[in-house]
């Protein structure tokens, strides 16, 4: 190996997952919908996705994932020391999410509270900073989300995909954990793919140019990184999670890397509820964990545009087996499920001009 | 002391009185009032009003409603209870002739309510609940009502139209009341088919919020004018009652605990019981409350009040005929100044002067004003002398 | 905007913080001083389960102002499983028919603007039918 890992963000202890938590919001829009308002002929890139209800935001569906997180760690909410909220959808432009999450799930003042924006690696990037602080030893836990309710300019392709939801991550010690981090990377260059301006209310992007130079270049590179650094090769992992701005692209991505459709399906949840942006990859991985033995080993990669790439190892323990009955599954969001046509969905997303 | 007497009755039409502004209103009432009892002059005026302060920008009435009316200098503020401002505002003048205080006391009830539009108005008929624990949830008084009846229909298995017998029997009296906003009876399918407004309450279970105002004039029966013109009504029980705001503070939200309270101390303190009274007017912001305080008031059994409207022993030949001028559903519901409104209508038929709606040897009155769903109730017993 | 007034609320708002009576260990939502059980000073810090049943409910079609968007919206009396009664918004109903004894749980969502779209946002407390499994 060499310095082949000298890269790694290596921890001074080991850290893992303590609690998970996800949320999806109960409205999808199938993609023919959007299709049939637009006239839009060709394939779908998702079947469907989840849309918010008129009472939710970020901030609500952070306390909820965070809750179930809670709930499945079984600690006390006031040892947490930070609450990191990963977004492209902050309710605020200036005030932060992290302060009303804190309160609600009743952490104590003596946390750092911060909003993280990184485009669609926001989740990623706060779960990168929790482990530094946890395997830092600078707080025994802390809590990391990634959520978004995504917009996508109406009859843009990002219309069919822009979807909601997300997931909390709990990170503490090693020993306490569920599934333990082995390794992380973080891989990133300033590619515009896909940007939102200040005051703007959708996203610009380079349609096939966030193809090529800018996902799979970050996976692969930062994939590829990790696997190598910890001498790892697809055959050593029973799943993998990409971020999944669409049903393609990620299985494309796990190919090239040598990872087969059994190993990256179960993480795939795209294609019904949609791309959920900061919360993609790691409400991928709540769904695996759902179903994970001790033991499994997982590969998470995820993207966000601008542009870069966070990988993550994990071990499974064997605590996962009492832990993952405390709250309520990510397929048991999937499953509650009202669909909406496209008037409804212009209601909810406050795409009517109301006066 | 001597009895307290309610010398001189005034009232306008309820409606949308969009050419009228607060004062007119409240000086038109009051005129009438004076000009009734043959011109006594008033050395107080209490004013019950619910919403000027947030509708028409305008506090401290006292001075205002006083200054328009040609007499500034006497003693006058504003009482208020929501729905039962106007009756509260009654207690308050019963109190002050009563103790000797005051000779004359001037009761206006006055409500500018059209002002304001949709949103806005229903914004501040909410002002009668807790705003945080209940207008916060988007709740507004029709909302209340909503929740009450949902569960009257469930524990008591009454049938859905239980209600419908009260606006029906409000807007059959309204057609002899020329004060009256709707004089036009409805037939039933007109409820049946009604737009529902907090489901299951619909359009015809909820009165029309409306401008109004109404006035009494009280007295001692020794300040009476020479020769004064109209047979004498006496206050002979006055009380007011509270329960908590919220009506998911209650033990039992379908038990109208202050009606009850205030329908008994009233009673006790004209030494008569409910049943004695000639005729009830009760509040019918909601038919749902009608049922309550018949309940309340002890005329029926928990769960019964609505079946006393069945069988035409509410209407006016019945045997405890209510809302005989068309009650707040028929009448129109200007909140501040109903209770005042109610009283000059239990006067009208304790003096006989209820033309075609008069009920027949009327000698007692009992009548009962609730802010909201009977946070506040004020009750009052009239007897003609 | 009644920015403070919001603010010192939102313990009871965001998570059903209520207070025990420390004389008769009554349960009391939203916090008093006085306990309406005993009278005793009430002070005592009490998080509510969040579970609860429908005690009634009914469905508003004219909304006050702030919540005009949101119309038509259920509002629920909710007997809370420690015993206190609350008014709340019923939300992620779907298709679903609200029942009296229906069992629902605590949600935190965005209640409404205040102010407008520069306004702060209110979060609090409504129900949902229970049925995702545990929490």
């Amino acid at each position: 190996m060499g310095n082949e890992n000298m890269h790694l963000l290596k921890t001074d202890r080991p850290v893992g997952v303590i609690g998970y938590g996800a949320y999806v919001p109960r409205y999808r829009l199938p993609a023919e919908e959007t299709a049939r308002v637009w006239a839009a002929k060709g394939g779908l890139p998702v079947k469907e996705k989840a849309v918010p209800g008129l009472d939710e935001d970020v901030i609500t569906m952070s306390i909820e994932a965070s809750r179930n997180a809670l709930a499945r760690a079984g600690i006390d909410p006031c040892e947490l020391r930070a609450v990191w909220i990963g977004s492209e959808s902050h309710p605020y432009a200036v005030k932060p999410s992290g302060t009303v999450v804190a309160e609600a799930i009743g952490a104590s003042r003596h946390i750092s509270a911060a909003d993280f924006q990184f485009a669609c690696k926001a989740g990623t990037e706060a779960i990168v900073s929790a482990m530094g602080m946890v395997g830092s030893g600078m707080g025994r836990y802390a809590l990391a989300i990634g959520m978004d309710t995504a917009q996508g300019r109406p009859g843009d392709q990002l219309e069919y995909t822009a979807g909601a939801g997300g997931a909390a991550y709990i990170l503490g010690p090693g020993e306490e954990a569920l599934a333990v981090i082995e390794a992380a990377y973080s891989y990133v260059s300033d590619t515009p793919d896909f940007w939102r301006r200040q005051y703007q209310k959708y996203p610009e992007h380079g349609q096939r140019f966030t193809g090529e130079p800018a996902y799979f270049k970050h996976i692969d590179e930062a994939g590829r990184y990790i696997l190598e650094a910890s001498g790892l090769s697809a055959a050593d992992f029973r799943y993998a999670v990409f971020h999944q701005p669409n049903a393609k692209f990620p299985q494309k991505a796990g190919k090239d890397l040598g990872f087969s459709d059994e190993q990256i399906k179960p993480g795939l949840l795209v294609p019904v509820i949609g791309n959920t942006y900061a919360g993609a990859a790691i409400i991928g991985l709540t769904a695996v964990l759902d179903i994970a033995q001790p033991g499994d080993r997982v590969l998470v990669v995820s993207f966000g545009s601008g542009a870069g790439s966070d990988a993550f190892i994990l071990r499974v323990t064997d605590l996962i087996d009492e832990r993952r009955a405390k709250a309520p599954s990510t397929q048991a969001y999937i499953a509650r499920r009202t669909q909406i046509d496209y008037a409804t969905y212009a209601r909810y997303r406050g795409k009517l001009d109301l006066g | 002391m001597g009895d307290v007497i309610i010398a001189g009755i005034g009232q306008i039409p309820v409606g949308e009185h969009w050419d009228l502004p607060l004062h007119t209103l409240s000086t038109r009432a009051a005129l009438a009032a004076i000009k009734d009892s043959g011109g006594l002059r008033p050395q107080a005026m209490y004013i019950g009003n619910f919403a000027a302060s947030i509708l028409s920008h305008q506090a401290n009435l006292g001075a205002l409603l006083t200054d328009h009316a040609g007499l500034t200098g006497i003693e006058a503020y504003t009482v208020e209870a929501a729905g039962a401002s106007g009756a509260a505002a009654l207690r308050v003048g019963y109190l002050a002739v009563r103790s000797g205080f005051v000779e004359s006391a001037l009761v206006v009830g006055v409500e500018k309510w059209t002002d304001r539009i949709g949103p806005d108005l229903e914004a501040a008929a909410a002002l009668a609940e807790d705003y945080d624990y209940e207008a916060m949830t988007g709740l507004t008084p029709a909302g209340q009502a909503g929740l009450l009846m949902q569960r009257y229909l469930h524990e008591y298995g009454a049938p859905r139209l239980a209600f419908a017998a009260f606006p029906l029997l409000a807007h059959a009296n309204a057609v002899n009341n020329p004060y009256a906003m709707y004089r036009k009876a409805i037939r039933p399918e007109v409820y049946e088919n009604a737009e529902p407004v907090s489901d299951p309450l619909n359009m015809f279970d909820s009165a029309p919020y409306a401008d109004g105002a109404a006035a009494v004039l009280l007295a001692r029966t020794s300040g009476l004018p020479e020769g004064y013109a109209h047979p004498r009504v006496r206050i002979s029980g006055s009380s007011v009652a509270v329960d908590t705001l919220a009506l998911h503070d209650r033990p039992d939200p379908l038990a109208f605990e202050a009606a009850a309270r205030s329908t008994q101390s009233a009673c006790r303190q004209a030494g008569i019981l409910p049943a004695d009274v000639d005729f009830f007017e009760l509040s019918d912001t909601f038919s749902i409350f009608a049922a309550l305080s018949l309940e309340a008031a002890g005329f029926a059994r928990r769960g019964e009040g609505w079946k006393l409207a069945q069988d035409g022993s509410l209407a006016l030949g019945g045997k405890l005929p209510i809302l005989t001028m068309g009650g707040h559903k028929a009448r129109g519901n200007p909140i501040g100044a109903a209770g005042v409104y109610q009283i000059v209508e239990a006067v009208l038929q304790l003096r006989g002067q209820a033309g075609a709606n008069q009920v027949k040897n009327a000698r007692r009155a009992l009548v009962q004003s609730l802010g909201g769903p009977a946070a506040t109730a004020v009750t009052h017993v009239l007897e003609r002398v | 905007m009644e920015i403070p007034r919001h603010w010192r609320l939102k313990k009871q708002r965001y998570a059903l913080i209520g207070e025990v009576c420390p004389y008769c260990d009554g349960k009391i939502f939203p916090p008093r001083d006085v306990c309406p059980h005993c009278g005793g000073e009430a002070r005592n810090v009490y998080p509510f389960s969040g579970k609860g049943t429908v005690y009634s409910y009914t469905v508003m079609q004219d909304a006050p102002a702030g919540y005009e968007s949101q119309a038509p919206y259920t509002v629920a009396l909710v007997k809370l499983e420690e015993g206190p009664v609350v008014t709340a918004q019923l939300t992620d109903l779907g298709e679903q028919a609200v029942e009296i004894g229906m069992p629902v749980e605590m949600v935190t969502r965005k209640l409404r603007e205040d102010g407008g779209a520069k306004g702060m946002l209110i979060y609090g407390y409504k129900f949902r039918p229970v049925g995702l499994g545990p929490h």
